[in-house]
């Protein structure tokens, strides 16, 4: 059987506007299963690569795939077992949810208006179905956009913020239903603002910025390589920096008022804790810190690039970089402010 | 959102092509969405109440004597004169801007929507979104067309009886006849108007706006107006859009005169084409970048 191909990939893709560059050579590649975070501060092109995934608007340069399909040539073919919605998702407000989703289940055809009442239940509009769209609250269309979307079965959902605007409640939902969506083996590609939902739900991830890519990659090698801090507390902590400072492997430790803290790898911390005990210090506490999503975002998108965490490597799954060249001091630099404020 | 909810409505199997829908399916829905809106409603209000009013208000005022007009002339002597002289009064200005009340606005709305994106991300092509429109916009200029005749000629009857009725070659066909050449003339009317029905199409596309392409459409044809009154251009008469307008004169006449007709009819498709090639090559390759 033939390997079917990625749900998406995206190879030099550019979007020009005129004077502004929206998306500079992304490239891009979600794999089957994926539940893929695509991050950057606004104006990043994030919007405007997941309107070249649906095809709304022509690439400039490059090409991007839906299931090896390049929508731009093959139109609504491209987009068979895709769904999903850029921005806020928009309906006919004179007409109700239900005549939208009508609507829109006669131009997917494959038996989609079977399926209304079950969409309508699954984000709790199915009371207010009969309302027209037009009196409809922001966090209603957002839940009818998720609707209109699971109406085609997808087996790729592409999601612009769908958090946008949703309650608390909602939010939850609305994360616990990606969850399941993609426990049921949809892939999701899903733009959020929403770090510590993207932290949680996403498997892989890609941060884009001034229309770049300067991480693509999973989203545990960024963690692993982003911050491998670690929070030191001993009998003797003044002895016990001297000893760290001396050994191989470990860097940037300093004091703070709860301890030490240092940067090594793993395999550098059993020898450490040897030493240590050897110099007769005890060890009262020796936390792994690893930087939270929304560390590792600002650092690669507020240091004008220069945070580019290094590449793990060319084979395939391992996590890429693109942009400006990596620029380890800078992540070391990062990683530090971190582990002081830790 | 209930995330425990029902059965998965997701199978993540390819499933081997499935059943894409029809450009009639399209064009079905588009006709629905028109219905929904009250602004439809409008150019069918124009378009019927004006015979409403001239048939009052010659009720009330009947006025006697020579008429220039064969057809106001005998406009209280068969029900059938009614119709025909509506046609010749709306088909200039009114019929037109109320085909392009619609024609402007079927892109250009759900441009302003934001509602294009949402239809492009289904499984229908460009183009089939695109003829669907352009259709819908036709059904509604017809259907304009065939209402304000309906109702000028059921208050005529109304008022002045199904008789027979002059020609204007002067010769007297029966009323079935008349009621049949009535009908005949509208359709031939349809050639010009089913023309800037087109053009609001094409300026609804390109201009993204309904009210520049209202205006537009309008425009144009009052453009043509113009020119048409301008001295020395005379020879370029046959070819202006408006002039077609009169295109169904022909069929009232014995023998009926069939070239105003086929005229019209290669004048209107050096007009119509162009627009609808324009407009679809427009829509196929815009950037949907709005809503
Ligand atoms: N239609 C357009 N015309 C001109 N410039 C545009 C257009 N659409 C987007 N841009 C520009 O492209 C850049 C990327 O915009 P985009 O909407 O893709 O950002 P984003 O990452 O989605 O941001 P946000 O997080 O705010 O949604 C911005 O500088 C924006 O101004
Ligand atoms: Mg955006």
């Amino acid at each position: 059987m033939v390997e079917e191909a990625p749900p998406v990939k995206a190879r030099g893709l550019v979007k020009r506007y005129e004077e502004v560059l929206a998306v500079d050579h992304i490239d891009l590649n979600v794999r089957a299963g994926d539940v893929y975070g695509f991050l950057g501060p606004n104006g990043a092109g994030k919007t405007t690569t997941l309107r070249m995934a649906l095809g709304l608007i022509t690439p400039s340069e490059g090409v991007i795939e839906l299931f090896g399909r390049d929508p731009m040539r093959e139109g609504a073919r491209a987009l068979e077992g895709v769904a999903g919605f850029v921005e806020a998702p928009r309906f006919y407000p004179y007409m109700s949810a239900r005549k939208n989703l009508d609507l829109l289940a006669a131009l997917d055809g494959d038996g989609a208006s079977s399926r209304i009442e079950e969409v309508l239940e699954i984000v709790e509009l199915a009371p207010r179905a009969k309302h027209r769209v037009g009196g409809y609250s922001h966090g209603m269309r957002q839940r009818l956009g998720i609707a209109a979307a699971l109406l085609r079965r997808p087996r790729l959902l592409i999601l612009d913020e769908p958090a946008t605007g949703l309650d608390p409640a909602g939010m939850r939902d609305m994360r616990l239903l990606i969850r399941r969506l993609a426990g049921e083996g949809i892939t999701v590609l899903l733009s959020s603002h929403q770090l510590p939902e993207v932290q949680d739900l996403c498997d892989r991830v890609a941060i884009v910025d001034s229309g770049r890519v300067v991480y693509e990659g999973a989203l545990s090698e960024l963690r692993r390589q982003g911050g491998a801090g670690y929070r030191l507390r001993t009998t003797d902590d003044e002895r016990a920096l001297a000893i760290v400072r001396a050994q191989a492997g470990i860097e940037h430790a300093i004091t703070g008022a709860h301890g030490l803290g240092f940067q090594a790898q793993e395999s550098d911390v059993g020898p450490l804790t040897l030493a240590l005990a050897g110099a007769g210090i005890g060890i009262l506490a020796l936390t792994p810190e690893l930087a939270t999503l929304e560390d590792l975002f600002f650092r690669l998108t507020e240091n004008d690039h220069a945070g580019t965490p290094p590449s793990a490597g060319p084979d395939e799954g391992a996590p890429t970089t693109a942009g400006a060249p990596a620029s380890p001091p800078a992540v070391a630099a990062a990683t530090q402010r971190t582990v002081e404020i830790g | 959102m209930s995330a425990v909810a029902a059965s998965p409505p997701a199978g993540v199997q390819a499933r081997a092509h499935p059943r894409r829908p029809s450009t009639l399916t399209v064009w079905r829905w588009e006709l629905r969405k028109l219905a929904a809106q009250k602004r439809t409603y409008l150019g069918f209000v124009l378009a019927s109440i004006m015979p409403v009013i001239f048939v009052v208000v010659e009720n009330i005022h009947q006025r006697g004597g020579h008429r220039d007009n064969i057809f106001a002339a005998q406009i209280t002597q068969s029900g059938l004169a009614t119709p025909v002289l509506m046609l010749l009064f709306l088909s200039v200005f009114m019929l037109p801007l109320v085909a392009s009340l619609v024609a402007g606005d079927i892109v250009a709305n759900e441009d302003g929507n934001g509602t294009l994106k949402t239809i492009l991300t289904r499984s229908v092509d460009r183009g089939q979104v695109f003829a669907a429109k352009a259709l819908a916009a036709m059904t509604y200029a017809v259907a304009a067309v065939f209402l304000s005749a309906a109702v000028a000629t059921v208050a005529g009857v109304a008022s002045w009886g199904f008789n027979s009725i002059r020609t204007f070659s002067g010769t007297v066909v029966s009323a079935p006849e008349g009621l049949l050449l009535v009908f005949a003339a509208n359709a031939c009317y349809l050639i010009p108007l089913l023309t800037v029905t087109s053009i609001g199409v094409l300026l609804s596309t390109a201009t993204r706006n309904s009210a520049a392409a209202v205006v537009g459409t309008v425009g144009f044809v009052i453009m043509l107006l113009i020119i048409g009154q301008i001295p020395g251009l005379a020879g370029i008469h046959p070819y202006l859009l408006n002039e077609q307008f009169e295109n169904w004169h022909g069929l009232l006449r014995t023998p009926t005169d069939w070239a105003p007709i086929a005229h019209s009819a290669w004048v209107c498709a050096l007009y119509a084409v162009p627009a609808l090639l324009g407009g679809y090559l427009v829509f196929l390759r815009r950037d949907v970048a709005g809503g």
